[in-house]
């Protein structure tokens, strides 16, 4: 029994080591987020809307209505969201682009707050108060920007869309995502 | 020229590895004590070469020799001068030097400072220590060359990252590697052992000053990467469970449960095997910490330029040591001798549990560590793995840990007298259930945990004095206690101290995360914030020329009660030379907290002169860096202990009676 025990050391450190290996394959980018929504549509589930704002919440299949859609998370607590908010409002105004919010996390006064000083140029707001649809789209934190063909995810975008580096890949998917 | 020699140096000092990898070992089977003795000229000569090559290499950075490539990716003319020597060790080959030169100086310090080993013991313990360095000096000589020179010489150099330069930083590294490094004699005198089939508790006492040695350096490296995290990233964070952090953690963890299981084996003659285990396993995760940093297998902020060839090469030394080492235990521990038995309450129960929860907590953090590349492997899904799985896993652990902490040191050998124990901490107990009473009470805000967390620390700097005091016997015969502290032996105070420092660090650990407050605000001059009690007039900012950077620097009046109390100055600094931005957070310091502020400029449609300000208060957070001096002190203490300094007494000679 004593012999067995102490080969267990040996044995855990070999397992450890063969998962250490398989990492090492160069064509590994640990850095990389995944999206693994893309290409899949939003998940099925009813996003209320904020109380004391004209915007209606929605359902993914509101979304699905438009040929191409737009989907930002933000927050009143997030500076970035602050940052992007300008440009971004352009941005949906200039291509023509149906543009939905998704308020995470947020008390809703503060986002009601925060919409009428900065503007509002949702055409739906869904209210994720406790989080839950944050997790079900696989969220790392505010602001991201998704962008949907009829429903269906093909892009994401982690961060404020502000600047040349943060907006050129944006506008390169938004370009393939019109040829579809 | 100087390069080359340094170059030259290393390749010699690979020769020389190569003969002491082998010559004593086979001595010591011969019972050749000329080839044994060897080792103690060979290790003296490698340390010697490699520090030629190590001097070699900071001489080029001395002096800004860009015909070296090292030299020309990492440094730059306009440097003060203490960044171009800390520059040295900044990247990837040259803290590969660093590893090296440490791991041949403790190789050399056995051979100098262990007179009173057996020879037999000193020789393999070498011998396995050179093979260490053997793996290492090789990968440095064929994949990562420090002294590499350049066709052409450049103008001017590419600069330190400005992040590293800061003097916590350009000493953080040696002293990591002191501590990461130095368990590598403690795992080359646990080979050995295994060879020798024998374990006793000589082995234990001569194995751990080594073991102690690396741990205050590590200990003392660890804090400081924190405390440089904590005023130099600009966030008022100080552990992140970034995986780099973890690999320096996880050595930590297991060197402190093999510093206390040592102590078993030194005085019970028991333990013996799972000693020698946490011996390999500690200098495991050290070189596993190593291959993390240097292979790019996982995001961190922390990681050297990537290269897959390395990773491999590494990968193989790993394999090699720590897979031969452990094979070697599977052959050997079982014919470790059993050693003395114990009740099961006792010291021994005590540092028994010490162990398996420090292991345990080890395993969680490892488990945490690399679990993303484990599903990454098994599924392809990718995650992270962040701070709420550590507050799960890693807190609760801790709990009892520290519970038992406190009840440990009064428990005597083989049986201990329960009753009489709980007799000695009663008034401990009550003080900290009062405590934490007091605290849910008066409600401070900030989950349960923080109440939990004080009462844990209370407890624990309590029951350590409550036996420090019994030890002196202070209650019974204050006049006494005072000569019976001189006689005390230092490794007590250590412990005391070490204990003590403990509990304050845990004051700072819960205090800063539970209880403190933040704001992100932009501002313009003349805003003011509120936090914490404090009133923050933000006065705007000037332009502040530095030797190698400009930096803008913030003005905040910071009022208490009405009264001025401080002005605090963050700045935004900005190196031309490397074209980046650094945050210079300013800080005001009491034992109560910290008031810790940092200027962004903002980005995107925001008026000018508007700034991103960060203001955090942090409670108790200075107990952190208070508690972690008392750690290293109290390790410092007790490695003066007479009964290490002196040395070990000679091994039992074993008499051999004929079986006739």
């Amino acid at each position: 029994m004593k012999r067995i025990w102490a080969f267990l050391p040996l044995l855990m450190i070999v397992v450890l080591g063969g998962f250490l290996g398989w990492g090492l394959n160069p064509n590994r980018d640990p850095s990389e987020i995944p999206s693994a929504l893309v290409g899949k549509p939003l998940p099925e589930m009813v996003l209320p809307a904020l109380a004391g704002i004209d915007n209606a919440g929605f359902v993914p299949a509101d979304i699905a209505m438009h040929d191409l859609a737009l989907v930002n998370v933000f927050a009143s607590w997030c500076v970035p969201c602050r940052a992007e908010h300008g440009p971004l409002s352009e941005l949906a105004a200039r291509e023509g682009l149906a543009l939905y919010g998704l308020n995470y996390r947020d008390q809703q006064a503060d986002a009601v707050d925060w919409l009428n000083e900065l503007g509002n140029p949702y055409l739906g707001i869904g209210h994720d108060e406790a989080g839950r649809a944050g997790i079900e789209w696989g969220i790392s934190g505010v602001p991201e920007t998704f962008i949907l063909v009829r429903g269906t995810i093909v892009h994401r975008h982690v961060g404020p869309l502000v600047g040349e580096a943060a907006t050129r890949p944006f506008l390169d998917a938004l370009q393939k995502a019109r040829m579809r | 020229m100087i390069a080359e020699t340094g170059h030259f140096a290393l390749a010699l000092a690979l020769m020389v590895a190569l003969v002491q990898s082998a010559l004593p070992i086979l001595g010591a089977a011969r019972r050749d004590v000329v080839w044994m003795r060897s080792a103690e000229v060979t290790s003296l000569a490698q340390a010697g070469l490699i520090a030629i090559a190590f001097g070699a290499l900071m001489h080029a950075f001395v002096t800004s020799d860009f015909s070296i490539i090292n030299v020309f990716e990492n440094s730059h003319s306009a440097k003060p001068m203490i960044y171009k020597v800390s520059a040295t060790w900044g990247s990837h080959e040259g803290s590969l030097l660093l590893w090296v030169l440490i791991l041949s100086l403790f190789g050399a310090g056995v051979s100098w400072a262990g007179g009173n080993l057996p020879d037999g013991l000193k020789a393999r313990t070498l011998s396995v220590q050179a093979w260490i360095t053997v793996g290492f000096l090789s990968f440095m000589l064929f994949t990562s060359n420090p002294f590499e020179r350049m066709s052409f010489i450049p103008a001017n150099g590419n600069d330190l990252n400005p992040l590293l330069q800061d003097i916590g930083l350009a000493l953080h590294p040696p002293l990591l590697y002191v501590g990461y490094v130095g368990f590598s004699i403690v795992f080359s005198f646990a080979v050995a052992a295994l060879i020798e089939g024998h374990v006793d508790p000589a082995w234990a006492r001569w194995v751990r000053p080594w073991t102690l040695a690396a741990w205050v350096s590590l200990t003392g490296g660890i804090a400081l990467g924190s405390w440089w995290a904590y005023y130099e990233l600009g966030w008022g964070g100080w552990w992140f469970w970034d995986p780099v952090e973890n690999v320096s953690f996880m050595p930590w963890l297991l060197g402190t449960a093999l510093l206390h299981s040592a102590i078993v084996t030194e005085k019970r003659d028991t333990f013996k095997s799972w000693t020698i285990l946490l011996a390999i396993l500690t200098f495991s995760l050290s070189l596993f910490g190593t291959f993390i940093v240097r292979s790019g297998l996982l995001t961190s902020v922390h990681a050297f330029a990537v290269d897959p060839e390395r990773g491999i090469y590494i990968l193989g030394l790993l394999g090699a040591s720590i897979g031969g080492a452990l094979t070697l235990f599977a052959w050997r521990a079982p014919q470790l001798e059993p050693g003395g038995i114990f009740a099961p309450v006792s010291r021994e129960t005590g540092l028994m549990l010490n162990n398996l929860l420090l292991a345990t907590a080890t395993a969680t953090v490892l488990l945490g560590t690399v679990y993303p590349l484990i599903l990454e492997a098994l599924t392809g899904e990718k995650i992270s793995v962040g701070p709420p799985y550590f507050a799960m896993t890693f807190t609760p652990l801790m709990v009892p840990l520290i519970l038992a902490m406190g009840i440990g040191p009064h428990l005597s050998w083989k049986r201990a007298d329960l009753r009489g124990v709980l007799q000695r901490v009663k008034w401990s107990i009550a003080i900290s259930v009062l405590v934490v009473a007091i605290i849910l009470w008066r409600d401070f805000g900030g989950p349960v945990m923080a109440a939990i967390g004080i009462g844990i620390a209370i407890w624990l700097l309590l029951a350590t004095l409550a036996d420090f005091a019994a030890r002196i016997r202070f209650w019974d015969d204050v006049r006494g206690s005072f000569a019976r502290v001189r006689r005390l032996p230092r490794a007590t105070f250590g412990m005391v101290l070490a204990h003590t420092g403990l509990a304050v660090a845990i004051l700072g650990f819960t205090g800063s995360s539970l209880w403190k407050t933040e704001t992100v605000v932009f501002v313009q001059p003349g805003d003011q914030i509120e936090i914490a009690g404090f009133d923050v007039t933000f006065d705007g900012v000037t332009e502040v020329p530095g030797p190698n950077y400009i930096a803008r620097q913030g003005a905040l009046t910071v009022d208490l009660n009405g009264r001025n109390v401080e002005v605090l100055r963050p700045e935004r600094r900005y190196y031309p030379v490397a074209d980046t931005l650094t945050t210079e957070s300013a800080i005001r310091h009491t034992l109560h907290g910290d008031l810790y502020a940092s200027l962004v400029e903002p980005q995107g449609e925001v008026d000018e002169g508007t700034w991103t300000l960060r203001i955090l208060y942090e409670p108790l957070i200075n107990c952190i860096w208070i508690g972690s001096v008392m750690l290293v002190f109290g390790g410092i203490v007790s490695l003066t202990d007479r009964r290490l300094r002196i040395g070990a007494p000679k091994r039992k000679v074993q008499l051999s009676v004929p079986a006739e």
